[in-house]
């Protein structure tokens, strides 16, 4: 029991300070991913309801794509890919030195494409959801399309797709699991290399998992709490 | 063999390389999907009937595992497996189970089907419990035993609302498998990280991107054709 604790103090032999890091990171590159794939995945969903066919065809596209193909491979194709690109720019710019792509910048693309995607599922059915004769009223009291939209849509819009958006933020926080792969530090990146020099997988990955199962029950809560929020100037019928 | 052949007609010499690869790899993937995503199926309609019939231990008990499993990253549920449960070597040994966590392929099977069960408990609770308590009862006035009532009244109509959320489990389930490449499998990702690993060049991830698309959409279709059969005697579909 004792060896336990010393491994996980914070102390020079034990992993505690590491842990909290790597836990640092994965809650900073969920956070991070948010505003990027909900702003994409609202424009997507815009554009799934566009009036032009290429616009149409180009969010379907989008969302059928990265929906379809496994994060791992998102990931890292776009770590590896966006790292060949710009190093191509950077010789075509005539500069000598190579460049490195940090992997949270790759992590925090790839994990925002694919909640994206996904988000504007969410956003779509929201956006559907709110009945026609808001958008007409907005227009017949002169407001733009796009006034409309910011004034009398979008207010409305957070309150049905809170509940689709947790679902996503669940979801999102147990992939950036995944960054660990392309050599971002978070808990699990900890937890594997703490096994590696320890040789307790079950301490690491065990207290790994528990740090993934607080935040996402804190999620859960939190969430709680914002559609109470969102949903106060309504009754529930009981 | 005929895997070289896609990859010489298109003319993708990293492909015509590692086609064979590629193939065996998509094999252990839909290996790996249909073996876990079935006993999930099972053990999840039973996992779901219990926590509905059970007493309150079992319900807890259930609502525990499901929290654990849907809370936790897959790739931590598959480390503990792999490395945690395969590190008591010892212990598996004297009850003769070593075989079983030796292999990688048994720990992901292990891990997915755990993981994937603990879904399609909460699928099946939700559509279990959004049935009106009606039908059941009218089957039992007409005198049926319990058992042919929860099977051919409760389960065909729990299946309609049941029906989406699972080829959406299906879906995610194979875009989990790619992380049986991490536990050194070569699966169609392990099999694609290898090529790339060789040959440095980036197109042979699309095209596994390609492959992986176009089963999600294959899944896609099926599931719309059999949504389409279960639904058939509703007048709104």
């Amino acid at each position: 029991m004792e060896k336990y604790l010393t491994l996980l103090s914070f102390g020079p032999e034990g992993w505690g300070l590491a842990l909290l890091q790597g836990a640092w990171i994965t809650i900073s590159i969920a956070l991070a991913t948010v505003p990027f794939g909900l702003t994409l995945g609202l424009l997507v969903a815009l554009g799934k309801r566009s009036r032009s066919y290429p616009i149409r065809l180009i969010s379907t596209l989008y969302t059928t794509i990265f929906r379809g193909v496994p994060e791992l491979l998102t990931l890292y194709v776009i770590y590896f890919g966006i790292q060949l690109l710009v190093q191509r720019l950077w010789k075509f710019l005539g500069f000598e030195s190579s460049i490195e792509m940090s992997p949270f910048f790759a992590g925090m693309v790839a994990l925002g494409v694919v909640l994206a995607a996904f988000s504007a599922e969410v956003w779509l059915g929201a956006l559907n959801a709110i009945q026609k004769g808001q958008r007409e009223a907005a227009s017949s009291l002169g407001l733009t399309r796009f006034q409309a939209f910011r004034l009398v849509v979008f207010p409305q819009l957070m309150r049905v797709a809170l509940p689709g958006l947790g679902n996503n933020w669940m979801v999102l926080l147990k992939e950036t699991s995944l960054v660990s792969v392309i050599t971002l530090q978070d808990t699990m990146f900890i937890a594997t290399r703490a096994n590696v020099v320890t040789k307790e997988p079950f301490l690491f990955f065990g207290v790994a998992a528990m740090i993934y199962l607080t935040f996402s029950m804190l999620s859960t809560w939190g969430f709680g709490k914002l559609e109470e929020r969102a949903n106060r100037g309504y009754v529930r019928a009981r | 063999m005929w895997c070289e052949w896609p990859g010489a007609f298109i003319g993708l010499e990293v492909l015509e390389k590692y086609g064979c690869r590629m193939a065996s790899g998509f094999g252990l993937t839909m290996y790996l999907v249909a073996i876990s995503f079935g006993l999930g199926l099972f053990i999840g309609l039973g996992l779901a009937v219990a926590k509905l019939r059970g007493g309150r231990i079992s319900a807890a008990l259930i609502h525990g595992y499901t929290t654990f499993f849907r809370g936790t990253p897959l790739l931590v549920q598959l480390f503990l497996i792999y490395y945690g449960l395969g590190s008591i070597r010892l212990f598996w040994q004297d009850v003769g189970l070593w075989w079983f966590f030796r292999d990688p392929t048994y720990c992901c099977l292990l891990a997915f089907t755990l993981n994937t069960a603990a879904y399609q408990a909460e699928i099946f609770r939700g559509a279990l419990s959004s049935l009106p308590s009606g039908q059941a009862e009218a089957a039992r006035a007409l005198g049926m035993r319990p058992l042919p009532i929860f099977l051919k009244i409760e389960i065909p109509l729990a299946m309609i609302v049941a029906l989406r959320p699972l080829g959406n489990e299906l879906i995610v389930m194979i875009k989990a498998s790619a992380l049986a490449s991490l536990v050194t499998l070569f699966d169609l990702m392990g099999a694609t990280r290898f090529a790339f690993a060789r040959s440095f060049d980036l197109s042979i991830y699309l095209v596994a991107a390609l492959i992986y698309l176009c089963l999600v959409e294959i899944i896609r279709r099926l599931w719309d054709g059999m949504e389409h059969r279960l639904t058939r005697h509703l007048v709104l579909r």
